[in-house]
């Protein structure tokens, strides 16, 4: 298995169809094949070890990942938005290697790691006009490393997640259908290089078929203007850039995106006011919610568009709340809730959540396999199931608060606190406590213009949960800090609260 | 897995718990770096073609082989001619 006999069979069967477009630039599938081959010999008789690319998205991100592909190598992009120390750091684990970058950033460079860089421009011009022979051999070992994925780091130093071959191609196996979309539809993605739906949509668009536009810098106003020009029918998104479009969308005259089909979003908490407004805003396009972790290729969960439907036109609570539920496993993939001794959990229950099937990885580099001896890889999200299978996430395993004997997830103390008229936006963190080992403290943002005193707000809390829930500490605050895919970084939040 | 008298090259999505003897065009698949026997040809009443993509199955649906590079011959398990599957929604995000 190798991620190049999807590129092969997109280019077989339908060529001519054009696979991606940035800009002014565009290739058709047949195009991005001969691409790939021809970058793809070159990765291959170099010596380095890894294909890296610290840039945003633009053409050299497909023919970088299926060139790295052919040449058997492992493709790494790296995060653009880190510090150069952070980058170094990064670089310095995967050396020897070959680095597609920004012309700018090589001009600056100062590293002392063994990596070759070339420019972005010059990466795509060489594989693009290129005539050296080349033959369609790839390696087949399912083994193989296809993508390392720095993860995100929230919790400390990244690790770097190891997807194979066969992952990546099971998942598009068993998710996608081979050539499925139709010859109108454009997908809008704004997701960089560097994050597992970044990798993901390049992969699965290929197979399905689907033109690929991709937008380097997201902001609203820009993804509306190219959505309606480029008859932009599926968007990909996180949440905190669907929350920016409902607002960009709601100040004008009017939400006219008629071809919109349909939009995927995932990646973070959907506050539920805002696809409640965007669902309203845009009745006539299709929300698919999907979760998933770079440890298992992506999505493992979705809530689709007839559940939304369904839960949107509710009147029942129990039902409403389902917009707020990522869904169900996909047909591959098995998902347990288990508590802290490892037994599963019926629905209802808090816990953490493990899953098992063949996209899922759950290996790093230097770490080897975190999957139990049944192959369950233990995501450290917390969550529950309800009767009907949905799952719930209730934040990370290690968000949740020990406050005595009792533990508590921030989840539910902070969806208390947001259906308070005046909250905008809310992080409830456990803080160092003689008394207690840790106490409930809440971090809250206020709308423009609304009026809440702390007291007022765990009244709210204890009028609907129990005393315990209580946040004994309670700041105010006119934002909370997320990373730039749309993760809560309630570490900053700890760490702001220790040094204070 | 790859036929041995025509193009069709196929990949196992799902297969059942015991072992089923794979055919195309009338003869047996190949796994992996296995060679092509002597004499084999594609036989006439196994020639119903593969194609691009699709996946394949059985009566009982434990089998499943998805199309890699289309060819000539039928796929067949057990002696029985597998039917093409119709391309069913799959709940994804992508």
């Amino acid at each position: 298995m190798n991620l190049m006999m999807l590129l092969e069979m997109a280019a077989q069967g339908f060529g001519e169809r054009v696979a991606f477009v940035n800009g002014d630039e565009s290739l058709t599938y047949q195009q991005l094949f001969e691409a790939a081959g021809q970058a793809g010999m070159r990765l291959r008789d170099g010596a380095h070890e890894h294909v890296a690319m610290l840039d945003v998205s633009s053409l050299a991100l497909p023919i970088g990942l299926f060139a790295s592909a052919w040449a058997g190598k492992p493709f790494v992009p790296i995060n653009y938005r880190l510090s150069s120390h952070e980058v170094e750091g990064l670089v310095s684990r995967i050396e020897p290697a070959f680095m597609v970058t920004d012309a700018e950033r090589i001009a600056s460079w100062s590293s002392r790691s063994e990596v070759e860089l070339e420019a972005r421009q010059t990466f795509v011009d060489r594989a693009c006009k290129g005539t050296s022979p080349v033959e369609n051999d790839w390696p087949m070992a399912p083994d193989d490393i296809a993508v390392l994925l720095f993860t995100s780091g929230t919790t400390g130093t990244p690790k770097a997640a190891v997807l194979r071959h066969r992952h990546l191609v099971s998942y598009m196996f068993s998710a996608v259908e081979f050539g499925s979309a139709a010859e109108d539809e454009v997908a809008l993605v704004t997701v960089p290089p560097y994050h597992i739906a970044g990798v993901i949509s390049v992969i699965s668009s290929v197979y399905a078929g689907r033109r690929v536009v991709q937008l380097p810098n997201f902001n609203a106003r820009d993804w509306i203007d190219i959505a309606r020009r480029e008859r932009v029918t599926n968007g990909f998104l996180v949440p905190t850039m669907l929350s920016q479009i409902v607002s960009e969308l709601e100040g004008q005259d009017s939400a006219n995106l008629p071809l919109l089909a349909s939009i995927s979003y995932g990646g973070g908490k959907m506050p539920q006011p805002v696809i409640e407004r965007a669902m309203a805003l845009l009745p006539n396009t299709k929300f698919t919610q999907a979760y998933g972790l770079t440890e298992t290729s992506s999505t493992i969960c979705v809530l689709l568009p007839w559940e939304h439907r369904a839960a949107g036109a509710s009147d029942d609570p129990a039902e409403r709340r389902r917009l707020t539920s990522v869904g169900r496993p996909l047909p591959g993939v098995e998902l347990q809730i288990r508590n802290e001794e490892g037994r599963a959990l019926p629905p209802g229950q808090r816990g953490e959540i493990y899953v098992r099937g063949d996209q899922v990885s759950g290996e790093y580099v230097g770490r080897g396999s975190v999957l139990d001896a049944q192959g369950w890889f233990p995501t450290r999200d917390a969550g529950e199931l309800d009767e009907e299978g949905y799952l719930f996430l209730e934040g990370r395993a290690d968000d949740v608060i020990v406050r005595g004997a009792e533990n508590m997830s921030p989840g539910e103390i902070e969806d208390v606190l947001l259906r308070h008229p005046a909250v905008l936006d809310v992080c409830v963190v456990g803080v160092p406590d003689e008394h207690w080992g840790e106490a409930v403290a809440a971090v809250v943002v206020l709308r423009p213009g609304g009026e809440a005193t702390a007291d007022e707000l765990r009244d709210c809390v204890r009028n609907q949960l129990r005393s315990s829930r209580v946040p004994q500490f309670i700041n105010f605050a006119s934002e909370l800090p997320y990373n730039e895919t749309g993760k809560l970084l309630r570490r900053i939040i700890r760490e702001n609260w220790a040094a204070n | 897995m790859r036929s041995a008298v025509c193009a069709t090259e196929v990949v196992v999505i799902a297969a059942p718990d015991n072992s089923v003897a794979l055919n195309c065009g009338g003869a047996p698949l190949l796994l992996e770096g296995e060679q092509v026997g002597e004499g084999l040809q594609l036989e006439a009443s196994a020639a119903e073609g593969t194609q691009l993509g699709k996946r394949y199955t059985n009566e009982t649906g434990d089998l499943e082989l998805l199309c890699v590079k289309p060819g000539e011959g039928t796929l067949a398990a057990e002696g029985v001619a597998l039917v093409q599957k119709g391309a069913k929604p799959l709940p994804s995000s992508d």
